[in-house]
């Protein structure tokens, strides 16, 4: 017990009597050790055989989109736009339906996109998490506002659309309102959720050491509610990204959901495919982001699975 | 020995939890189901009571009484001499000077181990985060607990956490610890390593314990008196006085007088259990 750097985690935790004592390196909270974890899981995520396999599962997508379209020609596949058609339109400097990388509308069409959904996003999440947090929490709120919402939630976004176009006066107004309205959903009834899922021990914990009932919801229910939350966050901002190309066909002069609409008019096929592909991609990236966001902020929970128990 | 018990009782001239012919009933006054009939119990001041009854016999429904979690439907519980519940008031206000530690442990997870310890007098505004972190760590070790303050409770074993949770509760300097099951998880190494630094933790602070449990030996090892409840409903079967003398530590297990205490208990305790069988109460 005389030294206890030498002590393996167990029987540090284990350790009796004041003899132990403090141990810098076993501190979590610096970021060059983060960096360092990260760097080892993506080394071992190299080594190992899932980046193949997600790569082959591209290939195959696109392997077979490939034969279908452009070598056995099926029967309804025949008018499609095939790989090769799509590849070269989309790396064109002189696209023959106008969209590529290298034209600057394909940018604005992303961006605007882009645009919308965040500030959807935005709004869903400033009002959704606390009212759902609230509503969690509250019995009182839960009966005035609950059923309310449980009655509107399963009115598709487009069923709005006719509602929206009369409420807002801009073009951009309809769009971002029908983008918002699922994710706002989304995330409030996951937030809601959240707080259920606390074990009351906690709130009773909390009770005993003297905590004020704002205290409460500062210090328990909302880092409690918290993986919930992002989970309904995740779901959200995918939710955003669905209905947006539904508000994006009723309104605007730009956006993806634009793009695909009206290349489907004009018949400008390769253009929807690499209209679809870039909301695809477009998407993946920005869930991807609000789950690392919920990584970092949720780094108790990550240790508390990788190492329960110990 | 007899001496050290003397101290004991004399430095701790608080924490008297007076139990007065307790009832609760669930549900329906008229009809419901009755959890706790007409139970009668004294906790003597800085000493360790152990309430031993078969699972789901409503020892904890007696304990939440306590804590201020649930309500009585009659009857009075005292903290000294202040009631806490009682004829107009069925519901104790929670507070630190009565500090529960549950069964499934409740620090919370998303604090650092010593966010959790500080957590009481920095909510109460008693001390600044800065005075709470110096008494936190030197109170961490004393219980042996230095190297994890800024672990998180899931990087640390179960029996350690139960420590942590005990040293959060000391931190509020209460007046009763009120101890629901806390080692029921543990494997029985851990446990008796428990038990022994939960004694430390008792003859260095002169705290009051009300301790649930439905294990004999664990009951007798820690106790200063052990209360048999009936089973369902709950009332006082049997009060033992275990003089057994202090400080104790686990090699008293196999020595004559222990056995003979087990024995007085067992029956009472086996007949309860068998009672509680034939009921068929789940677990609870």
């Amino acid at each position: 017990m005389a030294s206890d750097a030498e002590m393996g985690a167990m029987d540090r935790h284990r350790a009796q009597g004041p003899s132990a004592a403090p141990d810098a390196s076993t501190s979590f909270g610096g970021y060059r050790m983060q960096i360092e974890t990260a760097l080892y899981h993506f080394k071992n995520w190299l080594r190992s055989p899932r980046p193949y396999l997600m790569v082959l599962g591209f290939i195959l997508l696109i392997g077979f989109w490939w034969l279908s379209v452009e070598v056995w020609k099926l029967p309804r596949f025949a008018g499609m736009p095939g790989p090769t058609a799509v590849v070269r339109e989309w790396l064109s400097r002189e696209p023959m339906f106008g969209l590529s990388f290298y034209t600057p509308d394909y940018y604005v069409h992303i961006l605007t996109s882009l645009q919308r959904v965040f500030i959807a996003f935005v709004l869903s999440t400033v009002i959704g998490i606390p009212l759902g947090l609230v509503i969690g929490w509250s019995r009182t709120a839960r009966e005035y506002i609950f059923p309310v919402l449980e009655m509107l939630r399963p009115i598709p976004a487009l069923a709005w659309v006719p509602l929206a176009i009369l409420m807002f006066k801009s073009s951009e107004g309809p769009v971002i309102f029908l983008t918002f309205l699922p994710a706002f959903f989304a995330t409030t009834l996951n937030s809601m959720l959240g707080v259920h899922s606390i074990d009351e021990s906690y709130f009773r914990a909390a009770d005993c050491l003297g905590a004020s009932r704002w205290q409460v919801f500062r210090h328990i229910v909302v880092p409690g509610a918290l993986p919930f939350v992002f989970t309904g966050l995740e779901i959200s901002i995918g939710l955003a990204w669905f209905s947006l190309v539904a508000g994006e066909m009723i309104a605007g002069e730009y956006g993806l959901g634009y793009v695909i609409y009206t290349s489907y008019t004009m018949v400008s096929y390769p253009t929807i495919v690499i209209g679809m592909i870039t909301l695809g991609v477009v998407g993946y990236v920005s869930s991807s982001i609000i789950r690392s966001v919920g990584v970092f902020l949720m780094g108790w929970r990550t240790r508390e699975l990788g190492l329960g128990g110990q | 020995m007899q001496t050290t018990l003397d101290q004991t009782k004399a430095r701790a001239l608080r924490g008297t939890i007076r139990i007065e012919s307790a009832v609760k009933v669930y549900g329906n006054p008229q009809n419901g189901v009755v959890a706790v009939d007409h139970c009668s119990l004294e906790c003597p001041p800085g000493e360790i009571s152990m309430v031993v009854g078969p699972s789901g016999c409503g020892k904890t429904t007696l304990l939440n009484a306590i804590a201020g979690f649930h309500s009585l439907t009659s009857g009075a519980i005292y903290l000294d001499d202040e009631m806490l519940c009682g004829p107009g008031k069925p519901k104790a206000d929670p507070g630190s000077d009565r500090i529960v530690v549950f069964q499934n442990g409740a620090l919370f997870p998303w604090k650092t181990n010593i966010e959790n310890v500080i957590f009481g007098p920095v909510m109460q505004g008693k001390l600044a985060v800065k005075e709470a972190k110096d008494k936190a760590r030197t109170m961490m070790a004393e219980a042996g607990l230095s190297g994890i303050e800024n672990d998180y409770p899931g990087q640390i074993s179960s029996g350690v956490r139960r420590r942590v949770e005990i040293v959060r509760a000391l931190m509020n300097d209460p007046k009763v610890l009120l101890l629901d099951e806390p080692y029921r998880a543990l494997d029985s190494l851990t446990k008796s390593v428990m038990h022994e630094s939960l004694l430390e933790t008792c003859y260095r602070n002169r705290i009051t314990v009300f301790f649930i449990t439905h294990d004999l030996e664990e009951a007798i090892f820690l106790g200063d008196q052990v209360v048999i409840m009936t089973s369902r409903p709950c009332r006082t079967k049997k009060l033992l006085k275990i003089d057994l003398p202090h400080p104790r530590d686990y090699s008293i297990v196999t020595s004559r007088r222990f056995r003979e205490l087990m024995d007085e208990t067992m029956d009472a305790v086996h007949e309860e259990a068998m009672k509680a069988f034939e009921l068929g109460e789940r677990e609870g």
